[in-house]
């Protein structure tokens, strides 16, 4: 039987491995994005688990705010990534350097 | 949704609806050949809002309980509207002398005002995440408004990055804390978490919101973007970042931290207490060796940040009150000491080295004691605004036997007042250098005059916002 605990472990290891994604790669800013967006996947899944477990809708309504958000947030991210590589010339993590302190 | 609803609303209404009608307007017809005149409707169109605001009363929930005006949503957003209004209209000239001022800008600070007003009344956590995305959105935006600079889209991409990181935390806090109290409403919650104890579950929901939270104060450790995003963006969007978002970041702090918690501050007065002394120290010791005003301003931003968390983690109304304080006195000092270094320039190119304010105060009389009095103020001399401020929060923390917490703040303060004392030292008694030109324009020259003087009468009575405040922090701590 599946259970909610099942569902906040999916949940909880998919958020980890987002945080993770985020600090541990150096290749590419494109990861950070996907990163991101597997961390706000993580909190649907907790969302909607517990919506149905508590038999209350309120948990669904929040993920779909959550992603029409995170679509957004995507777009802006990507904008502000093409405006970098215009820039630069690279989306490698390792040269986002310019300023150190 | 009812008219009562519409009418609680309609602060936030009028100034999301004059955004698109803005921005309608401006991409129809004369695009950036507008944005002055936008910028300054904008403005007025703030102010006008902020007047509007401090004309209610009482305390109303709409919407279901999901947005609440009352006492201290309205003191925090007339400090939020007439910070936004100002940091727009002193940065005008230098926005437009650097080839920046695009139609784009005023109206993005006033969508992110929005969002800021919204996070103040936030009664729900749906709400309280549409008004902190909004927020950080516009504000991603026109941290990388430089197009063509590396360091204005790096800065751009750096908040990017961490806000989104943030965001995220303070979602899975979210979650977790709907799944435990049973609702995302924040009276709700505080009956699942009224016996002065939580229970795992929403503890851990506690702390990651926390976090998220701490992201957006930049309080010690969730401060790394702040120094690379002050320095890469224009300055006068520094500006901006370093004012009317930090007020609403801590005013939606106390809003999660009483409204949703209050009924377990023994669980998240050490977590704040523990962010608030890191982020002085921090602040404090980071900032002595930097060359750059604009990094040393966001170390000073982290100190500041860390004292009004001290307010916070007293966890009284008293608390409440001297952090409301603390805040608009904060907001004051940084209006008038960025309007002094957005004007800085060399050869029509902007300066931000310290240095380069050699002698400074010797030629130029008014302006130098004008920036020693800000410098002062943010050091906590007294018999500045800045010291009551810091003393308010102090005495708050002793009241409620973080004593240790006081002591830790006064050293910190000490350690602090010698970076803002040395670039009074190279302003009066510096070596001659190369110097520095101010290009100031009468509204920045203004903002600057102006908020010195308010630090300095403001010492009579506080301009009677001591008893805003009170009631500000009456309603939030019931």
């Amino acid at each position: 039987m599946v259970g909610l605990e099942h569902y906040l472990a999916v949940a909880a290891a998919l958020f980890v491995i987002g945080i993770f994604g985020l600090f541990l790669n150096r290749k590419n800013i494109i990861i950070l994005l996907m990163s991101i967006e597997l961390m706000l996947l993580a909190v649907n899944i907790n969302l909607v688990a517990f919506s149905s477990f508590l038999g209350d809708l309120v948990g669904q309504v929040f993920t779909l705010f959550v992603l029409t958000v995170a679509a957004a947030e995507a777009a802006i991210g990507l904008a502000i990534l093409v405006s970098f590589f215009r820039n630069r010339g690279t989306i490698a993590v390792e040269d986002v350097n310019v300023m150190k302190g | 949704m009812s008219s009562v609803d519409i009418q609680t609303v309609l602060p936030e209404l009028a100034l999301a609806i004059y955004a698109m009608v803005a921005l309608l307007g401006a991409v129809y017809t004369g695009k950036d050949a507008l944005a002055k005149p936008i910028t300054w409707i904008t403005g007025a169109v703030m102010v006008a809002i902020a007047l509007m605001v401090a004309g209610g009363d009482g305390a109303h929930a709409s919407f279901g309980g999901m947005f609440l005006d009352d006492a201290y949503a309205r003191f925090a957003k007339v400090a939020i509207l007439l910070a936004a209004a100002a940091v727009l209209v002193m940065g005008e000239a230098t926005m437009s002398r650097r080839g920046l001022l695009r139609f784009e800008y005023p109206i993005l600070v006033a969508l992110g005002t929005v969002g800021m007003m919204m996070m103040v009344s936030a009664g729900d956590l749906m709400s309280l995440y549409m008004g902190l995305e909004l927020q950080s959105l516009s504000l991603y935006v026109v941290a990388s408004l430089n197009r063509d600079s590396v360091k204005s889209t790096e800065a751009g991409l750096k908040y990017f990055v961490l806000g989104a990181l943030s965001s995220g935390l303070l979602l899975y806090g979210a979650s977790l804390t709907y799944g435990y109290a049973g609702t995302t409403l924040f009276s709700g919650i505080i009956q699942a978490a009224n016996d002065g104890h939580v229970g795992l579950g929403l503890l851990i929901g506690l702390v990651f919101v926390t976090a998220g939270l701490a992201f957006k104060v930049s309080a010690v450790p969730f401060h790394m973007w702040t120094p690379d995003v002050y320095e890469g963006a224009p300055t006068p969007v520094t500006a901006f970042f370093a004012t009317a978002p930090k007020l609403a970041a801590m005013g939606l702090f106390g809003r999660v931290l009483f409204d949703a918690f209050g009924g377990a501050i023994g669980d998240w007065q050490q977590i704040i207490a523990l962010l608030a002394v890191l982020s002085m120290f921090l602040g404090a010791i980071a900032a002595i060796g930097q060359t750059n005003i604009k990094r040393l301003m966001a170390y000073s931003s982290i100190a500041h940040m860390g004292f009004a968390l001290m307010g916070l983690a007293a966890g009284t109304e008293y608390g409440v009150q001297a952090m409301l304080l603390y805040m608009a006195v904060y907001l004051t000092m940084n209006i008038g000491t960025f309007a002094f270094i957005m004007s800085m320039e060399r050869d029509g190119r902007p300066v931000a080295d310290i240095s380069a304010l050699n002698q400074f105060a010797v030629n130029d009389k008014l302006r130098g004691l004008a920036m020693l009095i800000l410098l002062f103020s943010l050091a906590g001399v007294p018999p500045m605004l800045g010291f009551f401020a810091k003393y308010g929060v102090l005495i708050a923390a002793v009241q409620s036997g973080l004593a240790w917490l006081a002591v830790a703040g006064v050293i910190a303060s000490v350690i602090g007042a010698f970076y803002y004392l040395r670039i009074v030292y190279f302003m009066y008694f510096g070596e001659e250098g190369a110097g520095v030109e101010m290009k100031m324009s009468p509204a920045a020259w203004v903002a600057l005059v102006g908020s010195a003087a308010i630090v300095v009468l403001g010492v009579v009575n506080f301009f009677g916002i001591e008893t805003a405040a009170a009631a500000a922090a009456e309603a939030l701590v019931k």
